[in-house]
């Protein structure tokens, strides 16, 4: 079916398109520069699609608030930066802990603390994946186009719903202020998943897992249509309640784990260029991977066997798509991210020896060129 | 004859965690017959509450509920309310987490008069953590982090909520259980921002380091310093002592924050059919 015209978006509307498209109905924020367009956009859209926005007394309020309103039955999603990405932390704990579907996006700006304003950065790619205590596995995508992030918001929704569990779109600054042309697609293009429901009247037992495809996620009743059922941070039981009994508690905390690492293969998203004979391979993310995908062209011109692998999602990590790359014997691999080497941490651990890693790091606002990777690259061919 | 609250209650999840003497079953019991004499229908009744003693309570409650992270019941409620506001949503918290690391959205919940009811079962102390004081531990009690007497002014929470802007304010005590499920009922009609200051003895950490280790002690305490609010009005500020007013400081009308916003979308669905 034919979409639209193509029309001009910034990276922050296209979120928010995306996110309605997905059937988010419900937004709560507070501003944030370069995040703040999303939530600006936000107030303007979702009523006139009978939805609701606030603007909540900070990051802390928002994170919980969309935590209640996804649990009343609503898609719900919050956008911020670096310093309200730190103070989401501890409620995106308690929605992966209590298998609450949400979307959080972070558009990256330089930190710490309060950093660099309207610069970019990559600096919270750990933070995404580690930022909260106890073990948790996490779900979070990165796109690098304008047009990507519409597709990719719809995807987060989707995982989220699939998989009842938190999900962060980790955009940065650049995509997130750039303005690039987007076909958004006809209605009935895009697939959009909601969360599986009990069947009503059933004994609802939440956080049962259950046989058969899937099994690992329980369905989601929503308050208000009569399961009358508890949720808590609390480590707790098939039933929902509160438990002190290792033997419960393990295989709960186990399965919000093992639910996302067990779909490592489906979930992970990646980009690859020039990939199957490459002897230097090329990894980043985000913004800083259109530089990358620049560089390894114009190497390949100069007659280098240069590859790239763009990563999309970027937890879980994809460690089989290094490792399939790392067989055909690299003579190093390069990764360009705007951070001082956090991405090349997993890399490294990937490989586990088997080829050397070169970062190319920036982290006060200036941007990776293209120029820089190819002097990597070329420093070790 | 009153009708069986046990329906309001998981009883197979009893018995509960609280000390014996502890003042927050006497608040939990009132909730449920509050909910009980309204006729409310079990179905439509959410209830919200953070972390503490008093947060508990929603778990042994027989409707949708929702035990948040410290601090943050209201903001998680506020999210509930609005994506389904036809539900009651009734928050449970206690005085550290509505008024210590809760009372930003304690007080622009009130601001926004959204309609939802907040109990805050108030025993002027962290009962859960055993004993440290909270924003309202009077000035020269004794707590596990005031061991030489509480220096820090305490608040008045029916005085922060009203200047805040809620529009439904009472206190009562668990003394007065009677009047305690009346101003509950009132608060969970009124439409808005309603809040219940709801005095609870936490004899274990407060009466113990404060010469009321009794329970009873505490109630008769509660009994010999609560003054309805004409009373207090007529005792000079200089002779009040540890006296302190119950009943309804506050029952006003305002735009409530669900339906104000209701409107917003039918204004902007209006004007973007009109595009
Ligand atoms: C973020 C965070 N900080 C601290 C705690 C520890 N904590 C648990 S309950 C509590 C105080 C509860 O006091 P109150 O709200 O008065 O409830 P009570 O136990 O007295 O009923 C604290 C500090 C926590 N759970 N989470
Ligand atoms: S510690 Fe205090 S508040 Fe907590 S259950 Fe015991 S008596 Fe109640
Ligand atoms: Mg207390």
């Amino acid at each position: 079916m034919a979409g639209s015209r193509p029309r001009l978006f910034q990276g922050n509307e296209a979120c928010v398109e995306g996110a309605i498209a997905a059937g988010m109905r419900f937004f709560a924020g507070y501003p944030i520069t370069p995040s703040t367009e999303i939530a600006e956009l936000c107030s303007v859209r979702l009523p006139q699609v009978g939805g609701t926005f606030i603007q909540m007394e900070d990051e802390i309020a928002s994170m919980a608030a969309i935590c209640g309103a996804s649990l009343a039955g609503v898609k719900a999603m919050t956008a911020t930066s670096g310093p309200g990405f730190s103070l989401k932390q501890e409620n995106i704990g308690f929605a992966a802990e209590a298998e609450i579907p949400c979307v959080i996006v972070n558009v990256q700006r330089v930190g710490p603390s309060t950093g660099m304003p309207t610069s970019p950065a990559q600096g919270d790619l750990m933070q995404a994946r580690w930022g909260r205590h106890g073990d948790q596995d996490i779900v979070a995508l990165s796109p690098a186009y304008v047009e990507e992030v519409y597709f990719l918001t719809v995807e987060a929704f989707n995982i989220s719903e699939e998989l009842r569990t938190p999900v962060i779109l980790l955009m940065d600054e650049v995509v997130g202020h750039l303005r690039e042309k987007v076909t958004l697609p006809g209605p009935g293009d895009i697939v959009i998943k909601d969360r599986k429901k009990p069947a009503p009247g059933s004994r609802y037992l939440p956080y049962a897992p259950m046989e058969g495809e899937d099994g690992d996620i329980p369905p989601l009743g929503a308050f208000g249509d009569g399961f009358r059922f508890h949720v808590t941070g609390l480590t707790h039981g098939p039933d929902g309640f509160p438990t002190n009994d290792p033997g419960v508690g393990e295989p709960q905390i186990k399965r919000i784990n093992s639910k996302i690492s067990s779909r490592r293969e489906k979930l992970c998203k990646a980009e690859e260029l020039f990939t199957e004979d490459a002897d230097v391979l090329v990894v980043s993310f985000g913004s800083s991977a259109r530089s990358a995908k620049k560089a390894v062209k114009d190497l390949r011109a100069m007659g280098v066997r240069a590859g790239l692998l763009r990563l999309i999602t970027v937890w879980p990590f994809p460690d089989h798509l290094i490792q399939r790359i790392a067989a055909q014997d690299l003579k190093a691999v390069v990764v360009p991210e705007m951070n001082l080497g956090q991405l090349a941490r997993e890399v490294r651990r990937c490989l586990d020896g088997r080829a050397t890693v070169i970062g190319v790091n920036r982290v006060a606002g200036r941007l990776i060129e293209p120029a820089d990777i190819i002097r990597a690259v070329q420093g070790v061919t | 004859m009153g009708s069986d609250l046990t329906k309001y209650l998981r009883v197979e999840k009893l018995p509960h965690i609280w000390c014996a003497g502890c003042g927050h079953g006497i608040v939990t019991r009132a909730i449920v017959k509050a909910i009980d004499e309204l006729g409310l229908d079990p179905v439509k009744v959410t209830v919200i509450s953070g972390i503490g003693c008093s947060s508990r309570a929603p778990g042994y409650m027989n409707f949708d509920t929702l035990h948040t992270t410290h601090g943050r019941a209201i903001a998680f409620a506020t999210g509930v309310k609005l994506a389904r506001p036809e539900l009651k949503v009734i928050v449970i918290t206690g005085d550290g987490d509505a008024a210590a690391i809760g009372g930003n959205h304690l007080i622009h919940a009130a601001r926004r008069n959204i309609d939802l009811t907040v109990i805050c079962y108030n025993n002027t102390i962290y009962g859960m953590t055993s004993g440290q004081y909270s924003p309202v531990t009077p000035l020269g009690s004794f707590a596990s982090t005031a061991p030489y007497g509480m220096v820090e002014r305490p608040f008045d929470l029916c005085e922060l909520v009203m200047g805040a802007g809620g529009t439904f304010v009472a206190r009562s005590t668990t003394y007065h259980a009677r009047h305690l499920t009346n101003v509950i009922k009132q608060a969970i009609q009124h439409k808005g921002f309603s809040f219940v200051d709801a005095f609870s003895q936490c004899p274990t950490y407060f009466g113990r380091r404060n010469n009321l280790r009794e329970a009873l002690a505490m109630l008769n305490w509660y009994k010999e310093n609560a003054v309805s609010r004409e009373d207090w009005a007529k005792i000079p500020p200089t002779e009040r002592g540890s006296k302190f007013p119950i009943g309804v400081f506050k029952d006003e009308e305002a735009p409530e924050y669900c339906e104000s916003y209701r409107k917003v979308i039918e204004k902007a669905m209006k004007e973007g059919d009109a595009k």
